[in-house]
């Protein structure tokens, strides 16, 4: 097992240089001439209005919220899915439950009107 | 020296440096970043103890989740991004003093420990770490009730949330 | 061990052995001879990427009844390779006050992510880069850095519109993520093991489209939502933020960002094929019959494996040059209202009726029979609500003044 995880080090440093050598090739390649005009910020065309950070929708972070509770609850449901052939019924019960626990957690925060706009 | 020991201590030193960075990088975005370094060394580090399983849930939880909320806690909460107010506060010769004590309390209990001079155990060849971990997760003689604990502890941190949430909201 | 049964064993049998010919520690020509064979997988990503990049604007024509690229080479089979060198050559413009480090490691991150995912894809039985037994949540971290990368592009550019586009990809992301999680658990609990060669071995009597056929829409659903390709796509709202969070990147660090979509699509395609239709094989038992038997040669497997990708990554493009895009606070609300409850419940289905149906002859008609009727009961429960709101909405509704009266 220490050989596979090994292998995916390899594969992630690996992973990481090859999406580099086209940038590479494009940073010996392409002109570089850098101008002001060029380098403004993009915003369709006409010139920039305000600075360049909008208020951010604290709705985003409601959402990150509850995905973070869900993200925990499935990383547990993993171990359970895969002995579930070998378990007794009451152990599938259980897991159920777990998972009722947290949809009631759910249908909480959908009652409360968390889950409205964007 | 193994490569096992020449991986961890390239693993060590990253994380560490990462680590000192997060703290004293004066852009909060880049110290989020640097915090993601950190948690991914740290899933190197359970890669290297053969907890594959251990290891991807870091990064799935870790990076995946909790950065992804610190990022967004920071652009909620900073009106300008490239924050550059001042690193330190009126009381940092005594934070200094108290992080430097820690340290030598927590070097002189680990200098007494015996685990350093010999090896782990070893894991039994062909055990099955993450079916075990299955069957302890929902065994009523193992670990079945802080399995249904941390369900109830999950839905209470929901339910604060939203609480906090909906208060600030009205 | 011939070559024809099983080659990347044997070649790399051969080539440690011409290593420790050479008088290299076994440790060491293990490890290079597994760092040519990652240069071949991820050779053969990219090359799959570049083919790519033909078949979508070829399908995007066709859909739109009109020729496509057809000067460059025969049916403009070569329009890739014109892109790269296009795209190799442009300049690369970094905008003003951008973070330089992260604007320039965003794209890099971002098709790395997608590579990763091809160190453990089953082409075949025995090609294949690693057999871990937690791929499935491999892949889940690998999506994982996919997230952050958009968040890095989008925060560097130092531009309104990316920034926006950012977070409306992350938000999509990480919300659909959860019912994709759990759709991949279907397959998950029904083979009883998270390695994707046991998932393609484990269909070989029937494919787990036919036992889970709702847990196969779930996933097509929330895959597409998690690449942002339409209808989800409000990251590349072109008609309204321009390109979204990767609007200030220009030539060869655009060409990473596409090429990764694609790339990522395509492996979504391969995903439905491992989770849900047989992977590699499970051809239903075909292959154990004499006559049949060439079935199990790893090279027609990988090309099985390849059209059934292909298919899955055709299907996908089909739902994105047909529908018209989801508004952003429909899309969360689809997936937090209706999708995630409905995976669990799912979930709950068919981990009680694996556990119960197991042991008797009913198995594949008792799954395929629950998941139509969890379907038609969900789709009466969406009816009445949508009667209801109609009647509401005919109730409350005002009468509007067309035109002023004097």
């Amino acid at each position: 097992m220490q050989g596979q995880w090994l292998y995916i080090g390899l594969f992630l440093i690996i992973g990481i240089i090859v999406p580099i050598i086209p940038l590479l090739a494009s940073r010996f390649l392409a002109p570089h001439k850098p101008n002001p005009i060029k380098q403004s910020t993009y915003e369709c065309g006409i010139e920039t209005v305000g600075e360049s950070w909008v208020q951010f929708k604290s709705q985003y972070y409601i959402f990150a919220l509850v995905f973070l509770v869900f993200d925990v609850e499935t990383v547990f449901l993993f171990p359970w899915a895969i002995t579930l052939g070998k378990l007794t019924i009451f152990a599938v019960i259980e897991g159920i439950i777990f998972i009722l626990i947290l949809l009631a957690g759910l249908s909480f925060a959908w009652r409360k009107g968390m889950l409205e706009w964007a | 020296m193994t490569p096992d020991q020449v991986i961890f201590i390239l693993c060590a030193a990253v994380i560490v440096v990462t680590a000192i960075m997060v703290v004293t990088s004066p852009n909060l975005i880049h110290a989020a970043l640097w915090l993601i370094a950190t948690l991914f060394g740290v899933a190197i580090l359970y890669a290297l103890l053969q907890a594959g399983f251990l290891a991807l849930v870091q990064v799935v939880i870790y990076i995946g989740a909790i950065a992804i909320l610190f990022i967004f806690a920071v652009m909620l909460t900073r009106r300008e991004m490239r924050d550059k107010g001042p690193q330190l506060n009126k009381n940092w010769a005594l934070a200094a003093i108290l992080a430097v004590l820690t340290f030598g309390g927590l070097f002189y209990i680990l200098s007494g420990w015996s685990g350093f001079s010999g090896k782990a155990a070893e894991i039994p060849a062909g055990m099955d770490t993450l079916r075990n971990l299955g069957f302890a997760l929902v065994s009523p003689d193992a670990y079945l009730l802080p399995f249904e604990v941390a369900s109830i502890l999950l839905l209470a941190a929901l339910i604060g949330a939203i609480y906090i949430a909906s208060a600030s909201k009205k | 061990m011939t070559f024809w049964n099983d080659p990347i064993n044997l070649i790399s049998e051969w080539l440690r052995g011409i290593f420790m010919g050479w008088g290299m520690a076994a440790n060491l020509a293990m490890v290079i001879t597994n760092i040519i064979g990652i240069f071949v997988i991820i050779l053969f990503a990219m090359a799959i990427a570049i083919f790519l990049v033909w078949v979508e604007r070829k399908v995007v024509a066709r859909f739109q009844d009109r020729l496509g690229p057809n000067r460059i080479g025969p049916f403009g089979l070569f329009q890739p390779f014109a892109d790269i060198v296009k795209l190799i050559i442009k300049e690369d413009i970094t905008p003003e006050g951008a973070d330089k480090l992260i604007f320039n490691m965003a794209p890099v991150i971002s098709l790395a992510s997608v590579i990763l995912i091809w160190a453990v894809v089953p082409l075949a039985s025995q090609i294949y880069g690693v057999d871990i037994n937690v791929a499935v949540l491999y892949l889940v971290a690998a999506g994982a850095f996919g997230t952050l990368s958009v968040i890095m592009a989008g925060w560097s550019s130092n531009n309104k519109y990316a920034l926006i586009g950012a977070f409306r990809m992350v938000a999509t992301m990480i919300s659909y993520e959860i019912p994709m999680v759990v759709a991949l658990l279907i397959p998950t609990i029904i083979a009883g093991t998270m390695s994707l060669k046991e998932i393609s071995n484990a269909q070989n009597g029937i494919w787990f489209a036919f036992l889970s056929p709702l847990g196969l829409l779930l996933f097509v659903i929330s895959a597409i939502a998690e690449l942002g390709r339409s209808p989800f796509d409000l990251n590349e709202a072109e008609s309204e933020i321009v390109a979204g969070f990767h609007i200030e990147y220009t030539g060869m660090k655009f060409g990473l960002f596409y090429a990764g979509e694609l790339l990522h699509a395509f492996t979504f395609g391969g995903f439905m094929a491992v989770f849900f239709f047989g992977g590699y094989g499970g051809f239903f038992g075909l292959e154990k019959l004499a006559a049949f038997s060439w079935l199990s040669n790893p090279f027609i497997q990988m090309v099985v494996f390849l059209i059934k990708a292909l298919i899955g990554y055709w299907v996908i493009m089909w739902i994105k040059y047909s529908m018209p895009r989801i508004r952003i606070d429909h899309m969360l609300a689809f997936n937090w209202k209706f999708l995630t409850p409905l995976a669990f419940v799912l979930l709950m289905m068919t981990a009680l009726l694996d556990k119960l149906l197991a042991p008797t002859n009913f198995y594949v008609s008792g799954m395929f029979i629950s998941n139509l009727l969890f379907a038609w009961i969900v789709i009466e429960i969406l009816r009445s609500r949508s009667k209801q709101e109609r009647a509401h909405d005919i109730e409350h509704a005002e009468p509007v003044e067309l035109a002023a009266h004097h």
